[in-house]
């Protein structure tokens, strides 16, 4: 039916995703409560944990690490979880809630490209976080460290690939925004409390150590801790974060509502 | 109401143009959402460069007619093109050739307008100019406000500009004035013309029978999922009103039947002093020029004719009243 004879430009342009991103961006600046939480709070903890003076003694309990050594990998990964399960399903709703996913639906553009967008932006807070929790930690005040960067790199990678789709299920399965940060923050508090947040793993029970080995946060924090001693993280964790990567993206992909 | 079915089947109308065919033309479109039959059986045709305006009470189908008809929604049955093409196999160019307006539809708060502008911009082949068209809207003193900042009429204009900011040749507007004060609407009337006249089709979605009789070459009125008028909003409103009223005081008394002998007369009812009489034609001079004939004489004369909003309630029926049940 198309009467068009000359090649017309590819559509839509690829620019436009960047456009998108730069507006994401300029939201995740302007309304910073995920930058708060994401990075200002992961970062201030690590802060406090390191001045303190009891946090800074070797505990045989810990294996002769300090609870300073074993905190870092947890706020780290506090850092991508926070984000993960909160900032980015949160805005993600939003927008199917106020119909602009809808809207962009209209245009040359498919609305896929906000939520990759959305996802980047989030993604970058992410890697701001965990990366500066774990900075100030090792630089700042003496975490061990890791001489395994690849170790390092791998461990946060999975980590985050393990979060990122269980907050993509939030957004999809969240009827509005609301829904999503009360999921989110639920969903967040006990994840956090197994990956060692109010008792460090190495101090649980048996029972919760190993529930805690199969919870995203807790394997991220696991495998972090390994690495960052300069060992490559077992396949253990890593299993199980690519399992709930896999798991949760297709949960989403599945039942991902646009209106 | 026959011979309103009637006109409804009226659809062609001599594009001013010659034309390669019509920019929207819906044929026999049904859409239902389970049970419940959202769009019945609706076909209608709008010549390029037309303003067309789609009436009808709530839940009538309006939107989903045209959230078909700029493939958001998949229909059940029917075939819809614009400008000959399919907007969902050829999705890619119809989204290129069309703007829309949608109903309850945000943006973000924190995001400024020439933000907004510019990022939808970039979506399109060729887009218009940005500051003609937030001068032509009235918005460039709000280019660098957050649009969370603006004012509903403000916020409408910008809507406005999305839906333009591709060069869109079909424009379709879903309640666009609604939560409009009455300056900002008229504001908005003039935008919209402005754009006809640079050859763009316009299809209008709107319940102010001022805003289509002011605007729209031809209307269509939809009911219960189904096209029950279509034409130009004078002749839909001659046609449903069943003719034009005078009122007025007379000097003398007289006798009903002097005037139901007239061709032009059809009904003469007494309130008071006053009398009112229903007709078609030109009443006013064959009832004041009978009347003189018999000595008497019309004060107060008053005319009312009856406008689009008239025709639309008589088309509609009487809207169900919780007291009247």
């Amino acid at each position: 039916m198309t009467v068009t004879t000359a090649p017309l430009p590819k559509t839509p342009p690829r620019a436009a995703f960047g456009k998108i991103v730069l507006n994401e961006a300029r939201l995740a600046w302007r309304q910073p409560a995920g930058l708060a939480a994401g990075v200002g709070i992961p970062v201030l903890l690590t802060v406090i944990f390191g001045e303190l003076p009891k946090f800074q003694q070797s505990q045989s309990s810990l294996g002769g690490l300090t609870y300073f050594d074993v905190y870092v990998p947890v706020l780290a990964m506090f850092a991508t979880a926070i984000l993960a399960l909160w900032g980015l399903p949160v805005p993600l709703a939003s927008y199917r809630e106020h119909g602009i996913l809808r809207r962009l639906q209209t245009t040359p553009v498919p609305r896929a490209w906000l939520l990759a967008a959305q996802v980047a932006v989030q993604l970058c807070l992410a890697v701001a976080g965990l990366l500066t929790v774990i900075l100030v930690g090792v630089i700042a005040f003496g975490a061990p460290d890791a001489k395994n960067p690849a170790a390092m790199v791998a461990a946060c990678a999975f980590g985050t690939a393990g979060l990122f789709p269980v907050g993509l299920s939030i957004a999809a399965l969240a009827p509005t925004s609301a829904t999503a940060s009360v999921i989110g923050r639920l969903t967040f508090v006990p994840l956090m409390f197994f990956a060692g947040l109010w008792l460090p793993r190495a101090l649980m029970p048996a029972v919760l150590r190993d529930i805690s080995a199969c919870t995203p946060v807790g394997a991220a924090v696991a495998a972090l801790q390994d690495s960052m001693q300069g060992q490559f993280p077992p396949a253990a964790p890593l299993l199980t974060l690519a399992g709930y990567a896999l798991a949760f993206s297709l949960l989403a992909w599945r039942f991902f509502r646009w209106e | 109401m026959s011979q309103l079915t009637a006109a409804a089947t009226t659809t062609t109308r001599t594009a001013g143009r010659p034309a390669f065919g019509p920019a929207v033309e819906i044929t026999r479109l049904r859409k239902a959402y389970g049970s419940v039959v959202a769009v019945d059986d609706v076909s209608l045709s709008v010549a390029e460069g037309e303003i067309f305006g789609i009436l009808g009470p709530n839940g009538a189908g309006k939107t989903t007619t045209v959230e078909c008809a700029i493939g958001l929604r998949a229909p059940d049955a029917g075939t819809i093109r614009l400008l000959g093409l399919d907007p969902r196999a050829d999705r890619d160019e119809v989204r290129q050739i069309t703007g829309v307006q949608l109903q309850e539809s945000a943006l973000p708060g924190k995001l400024r307008v020439g933000e907004i502008l510019d990022m939808y911009r970039s979506f399109y082949r060729h887009p218009a100019d940005t500051g003609e068209l937030i001068e032509a809207l009235g918005l460039a003193a709000k280019h660098r406000a957050f649009y969370q900042s603006l004012s509903g009429g403000q916020r409408q204009r910008l809507s406005a500009a999305l839906a333009l900011i591709g060069r869109p040749k079909i424009a379709v507007l879903d309640e666009m004035t609604t939560g409009l004060d009455p300056q900002a609407r008229r504001d908005t009337w003039d935008l919209i013309e402005g754009v006809r006249n640079r050859g763009v089709t316009i299809v209008l979605v709107t319940h102010f029978m001022e805003e289509a009789e002011r605007l729209c070459d031809r209307v269509a009125l939809i009911e219960s999922g189904r096209v029950t008028a279509l034409d130009t909003p004078a002749r839909l409103t001659a046609q449903a009103s069943g003719g034009k009223q005078v009122r007025f005081r007379p000097s003398a008394p007289f006798d009903d039947r002097l005037l139901l002998t007239l061709p032009e007369v059809a009904r003469v009812d007494r309130d008071g002093a006053d009398v009112t009489v229903t007709g078609t034609g030109d009443l006013v001079n064959a009832v004041i020029l009978t009347l003189a004939a018999a000595g008497v004489a019309a004060h107060d004369v008053q005319l009312d004719s009856s406008s689009l909003e008239d025709a639309f309630v008589r088309l509609t029926g009487p809207r169900p009243q919780p007291e009247g049940v």
